[in-house]
């Protein structure tokens, strides 16, 4: 049911679970170590690529413009996230109630998630101002609405048929079966299509920043170092971005692991 | 042969009936044009009060439909159900029974004592007055020590148990259960029976129960109704009446009078006599 779950962590015995940890950061280091040797060894220019040492050295120098930035796309992304879900959970709860919407809705939602969402920026920043964030929210809204559409709509269609039969023996009104048995299988689906969302909002809010708006944001502060051939700067700004998505995705993660924790029982 | 004894069964002298089913007929309509399948013809069966009957038959002979026909999980084609003399729709709409499946179909997300009181909430029971019910259904089942556990943590009896105990929680008069041990080991279906005819005595309540095992409906059951598949049929009605439910214990289970009606029943279920089981003459 969950399988689509990366490995997990608790409920291991603690050696395994050392293993588990130890292993990739072993290999990080190994790749770092390895990329400054050949940084340093073959005298590569920065502009093909800086040595994790530089990269390290501005990420701290200028620290506290990346939490700026870092603050700026975070917040962005953040309240694309917060309207996508809202739309999507709302969007799908519709579909399923009325099988008419679903009809009307399944080639939108086909239409909606081959459009190259950022590519609207320059088209939102028109319409909208190039002052404001809100296009840049808007992009993000629409990257999420989507997989969290998709993945809400499988989930409240997942209602096992002996769940069915033991609510219709108990003669349960519709709300009480929505209450204790759909709504209850369809959130662990919920919170999965929001973690592959959340990733999905920081990227699609930091790309809109390339097509224009407001200065500041971590997209921006990219360009902008890259464009003044600052280069270890600008892979700092980039280090700032992973942080950034890594925390979405990690704070997404746990809450669908709290939320899935008793799953899959006979 | 002619009566049937119905231990448990509550006002001696009128034996009310649990459940009438009359002249039922089930047809499917099958994946092809036009066609349809007999799940059920002609059957007629009672239940008297507090007895247990159980359903036995090969694989598609209709025994599972006809215990959904009583529950009012599906409608007959023609013919009628009959609960506690009402029809079998407002018996369910008036809680009159309680149900136990062969998937256990516990909410995984909600623990033990909240699967076991889920009927009881659904039908608007004060919170105290639950807790307290839950308790003395935990105790019945041998669970009490994992109220607050979650359906993942328990092995396959266990959840079983908390299926059963959630079936009787609104002391039903009748208990329907379709193959609810049918995906447990040997070992734990045996010691299983063993609680269920235990609760069946405590609790006097009728129990239809659906098993493809002939020991099972031997050892359980007052009477034992044989069907036959294409189109779904009672063959024959095999009474059972080896002794109050006290007496069935392990001990019985070696009993010669145990592998007489075990004989008997397989002698349906094969449509020629069986000779020469264990020397016993059938009558």
């Amino acid at each position: 049911m969950t399988s689509a779950l990366p490995v997990r962590l608790s409920g291991r015995d603690p050696r395994t679970r050392m293993r588990v940890l130890l292993a990739p950061v072993v290999l990080g280091v190994l790749v770092l170590g390895l990329w400054q040797l050949a940084v340093e060894s073959f005298e590569i220019d920065p502009f093909v690529i800086p040595s994790p040492q530089a990269i390290f050295d501005r990420f701290i120098t200028n620290i506290s413009s990346i939490v700026d930035g870092v603050t700026v796309t975070g917040r962005n992304a953040l309240m694309g996230l917060v309207i996508g879900a809202v739309i999507g959970i709302v969007g799908a709860l519709l579909a399923s109630a009325t099988w008419i919407f679903d009809e009307m809705t399944a080639p939108l939602v086909a239409a909606l998630s081959v459009i190259p969402i950022v590519a609207l920026a320059p088209v939102l920043y028109t319409l909208y101002g190039a002052a404001a964030e809100t296009a840049r929210i808007i992009v993000a809204a629409l990257s999420v609405i989507v997989p969290v559409y998709l993945n809400t709509l499988r989930g409240l269609r997942q209602v096992r048929p002996v769940h069915r039969d033991l609510m219709r023996s108990h003669a349960a009104s519709a709300p009480q079966v929505a209450r204790t048995v759909t709504l209850p299988t369809a959130t662990p689906y919920v919170f999965t299509g929001l973690r592959i969302a959340s990733s999905l909002a920081v990227i699609s809010a930091l790309i809109a920043e390339y097509f224009g708006g407001p200065v500041g944001g971590l997209g921006k502060s990219i360009t902008s170092a890259a464009a003044s051939s600052n280069y270890p700067l600008a892979w700092a700004y980039v280090l700032g971005a992973i942080l950034l998505g890594l925390a979405f995705y990690v704070v997404t993660l746990l809450v669908e692991r709290f939320f899935t924790r008793h799953t899959g029982s006979d | 042969m002619s009566t049937v004894a119905s231990p448990g069964a509550t006002g001696a002298g009128s034996t009310t009936t649990a459940v009438t089913v009359t002249r039922v007929h089930r047809l499917f309509a099958a994946q092809g044009k036009g066609s349809s399948v007999s799940a059920l013809e002609d059957v007629d069966l009672t239940v008297a009060d507090g007895e247990f009957v159980s359903l036995i038959g090969p694989s598609g002979c209709g025994k599972s439909t006809l215990l959904r026909l009583i529950a009012d999980l599906d409608q007959p084609t023609s013919g009628t159900v009959e609960v506690f003399g009402k029809p079998a729709q407002r018996a369910r709409l008036d809680h009159d029974y309680g149900i136990a499946f062969q998937q256990a179909g516990l909410l995984p997300w909600r623990s033990v004592t909240a699967n076991v009181e889920l009927p009881l909430e659904l039908h608007g029971m004060d919170r105290r007055a639950r807790r307290d019910r839950v308790g003395e259904l935990l105790e019945l089942v041998g669970l009490s020590d994992f109220a607050k556990h979650y359906p993942d943590q328990l092995s396959g009896g266990m959840q079983q148990r908390v299926a059963i105990a959630r079936s009787l929680a609104e002391k039903p008069k009748l208990l329907l259960m379709d193959e609810p041990f049918g995906a447990l080991d040997e070992i734990t279906r045996e010691r299983m029976q063993n609680e269920l005819v235990r609760i069946g005595a405590e609790t006097g309540a009728a129990v239809v129960f659906v098993t493809h095992s002939i020991p099972e409906a031997v050892f359980l059951s007052d009477r034992v109704v044989v069907m036959s598949p294409r189109p779904g049929r009672i063959v024959d009605v095999v009474p059972s009446d080896l002794g109050a439910a006290e007496r069935r214990d392990d001990s019985f289970r070696d009993d010669a009078a145990f592998f007489h009606t075990v004989a008997r029943v397989r002698e349906h279920l094969h449509g020629t006599p069986v000779s020469g089981i264990r020397g016993v003459e059938n009558q």
